[in-house]
């Protein structure tokens, strides 16, 4: 059996992005004819649902049950909006954009059919600064997108319309949470917003807003085509679909690949990876991105879906994983990640930007030999404060997440800071 | 007083939003994109179009860390000091590009030639470590080619 991969084999290996011409032949926006003549927007929604899609930004919530709390009707307030956080900035993630380089009206249709969906009358592409070449393919596929019909006023001649513009950031982390998001839409500071209300119920401009991952999105054209049993069956747990995961870190082949749902550590490693390089020894990784708890070799054959990896202490996140080795110090990491988070919590909750600063003085201490005994069960008290329950968003509850994990695995390693005063991976 | 080019481009924009504060960061952003950096007249000029207070525009404008309220050299290098490039050398590159230039982070060549900042994870972690120069990815960087990259900044 040859494995699917519905979101990256039209992705041509030359680096060249794929055209409306190219996409169309490889069936490109068929799931948007068959859902505009033959599926009602709720429809649409349902087959989402049983789907089982969950979202690829790393929270791992159900997108047709997010699409479900939408105001549908004649009643429901307009302009109703959807959005693709393409913000990709989580640190150790490009998968976001190998797809819109690769396959931009892949998401395109995926957003006209989450707007359809949800009846939205505008959407907006919300792409991070940096990623250049995204945005010129985007920008293009907008335009070749618009002069086919694919958008604007009644689409393909259905009684749909939808606008849809390219926005790109000025930068920050805290533009890739949901609120923050919207708020930097707004032309606003990226702060987080107290939810409930739900974007979804009240988002952009008070308006009721989809808020999607890219890699979520670029889905959905391929569940209209073939159906939610046919999503299902790609998986090789009960979270469906396929996932694109990626290694970096010492490894002899870091890249992304689209694999089964519920691939392993080990298969994305070894197999894809090509193992460590030489002389090295695999201690570890972030499974999907800066904000999910460290998991180590016992680790290996854990299925990295959102269920399972949970089931051991951790997160799926992005699902592309920095990897750890053994001559790497785990405590410079953890504070490279730290100082990470310091630096982009918008100041807005007391646990994140003084818990944070406070936890990167003492890993820059340990780190410059002036760890004191007592250091360690400071940034474990720390840690304790940064849940959902203290802050507004998770920026805080994601970095609890890589330093209470170095803590607990490696331990030794930051006993050794104190004791040797310094890092002994330096010497 | 803004350009005509430049109210035109930020006019444009307000197409696709539906308040005129929407806008503030975009106009921002073309304006830099004009003269270099977001001066205090150029906040002074985008809050007239705007509607929007200084106070207001400057509180935007900080937050975000592509937007500079401060003259940049005609080149600006953004270096990633996110996990998968400093596991990859970061330190040693960083090393390398400050002495070269002869600054540090956030600081400009005395000839006005390139501007050197840090810049969180740029998503091309299979190819760390990575840099921009002028917002073009570089990547798989040594000190070799970060020597090549800076003899074409001119």
């Amino acid at each position: 059996m040859t494995l699917e991969k519905p979101l990256t084999k039209d992705i041509p290996q030359d680096g060249r992005g794929l055209d409306l011409e190219g996409y169309q032949r490889a069936d490109g926006y068929q799931a948007l004819r068959k859902a505009l003549r033959n599926m009602t927007p709720q429809k649409v929604q349902e087959e989402v649902k049983d789907s089982g899609l969950r979202g690829r930004g790393g929270a791992g919530f159900s997108t047709g049950t997010k699409w479900s709390f939408t105001p549908m009707g004649a009643d429901a307030p307009r302009p109703k909006y959807v959005i693709a956080n393409a913000d990709e900035m989580e640190p150790g993630t490009f998968k976001d954009r190998y797809l819109m380089e690769g396959n931009p009206h892949g998401l395109i249709e995926g957003m006209i059919l989450a707007g359809y969906a949800n009846q939205s009358d505008v959407a907006y592409i919300f792409v991070r600064g940096e990623y250049k070449l995204s945005q010129e393919r985007l920008a293009r596929a907008l335009a070749e997108a618009y002069s086919a019909g694919y958008l604007g006023k009644k689409i393909l001649d259905s009684d749909y319309s939808l606008e849809m513009y390219l926005h790109v950031s000025a930068g920050r982390y805290m533009c890739g949470e949901e609120t923050g998001l919207l708020n930097a839409l707004e032309g606003k500071r990226a702060n987080p917003r107290a939810k409930p209300p739900f974007p979804p119920v009240s988002g952009l401009f008070g308006k009721p807003t989809i808020v999607n991952n890219v890699e979520t999105l670029a889905n959905v054209p391929h569940i209209i085509n073939h159906g939610a049993a046919w999503f299902q069956s790609l998986s090789r747990t009960k979270d469906a679909g396929t996932k694109l995961y990626g290694a970096s870190g010492k490894v002899k082949r870091p890249g992304l690949w689209e694999l089964p749902m519920g691939s392993t550590m080990r298969e994305v490693v070894e197999d894809h990876a090509g193992g460590m390089l030489d002389g090295l020894r695999f201690r570890g990784a972030l499974p999907g991105g800066a904000s999910t708890d460290f998991l180590t070799e016992q680790h290996l054959d854990v299925p990295l879906d959102f269920t399972e990896v949970q089931k051991v202490g951790s997160r799926l996140g992005t699902g592309t994983m920095v990897v750890l080795d053994d001559q790497t110090c785990p405590v410079g990491m953890t504070r490279n990640l730290i100082h990470f988070f310091a630096q982009e919590s918008c100041g807005w909750c007391t646990p994140c930007w003084s818990g944070l600063n406070w936890a990167e003085q003492i890993l820059d201490a340990l780190e410059d030999g002036g760890g004191k005994p007592g250091d360690m069960e400071k940034l474990e008290f720390q840690t304790k404060f940064w849940d959902p329950s203290h802050t507004f968003c998770a920026l805080a509850p994601g970095a609890a997440e890589p330093l209470q994990s170095a803590l607990k695995y490696f331990h030794e390693d930051f006993e050794r800071h104190i004791t040797e005063k310094g890092c002994p991976f330096r010497s | 007083m803004l350009t005509a080019e430049e109210r035109q481009e930020i006019e444009a924009e307000m197409a696709r939003y539906p308040t005129k504060e929407a806008v503030c960061i975009d106009a921002m952003k073309i304006v830099q994109r004009h003269r270099g950096w977001v001066s205090d007249d150029g906040i002074r000029d985008i809050g007239e179009l705007l509607g929007m207070s200084p106070a207001d525009l400057d509180g935007v404008a900080t937050f975000y860390n592509l937007i500079f309220r401060k003259p940049v050299g005609r080149h600006v290098i953004m270096l990633c000091d996110s996990v998968s490039c400093w596991i990859m050398g970061y330190d040693r590159l960083r090393a390398h590009l400050t002495g070269r230039l002869g600054i540090r982070f956030g600081e400009t060549t005395p000839d006005n030639r390139c501007t050197l900042l840090p810049i969180v994870c740029l998503g091309a972690c299979e190819g760390a470590p990575a840099m921009t120069i002028d917002n073009n990815l570089h990547v798989n960087l040594d000190p070799d080619k970060i020597d090549k990259l800076l003899e074409e900044c001119k």
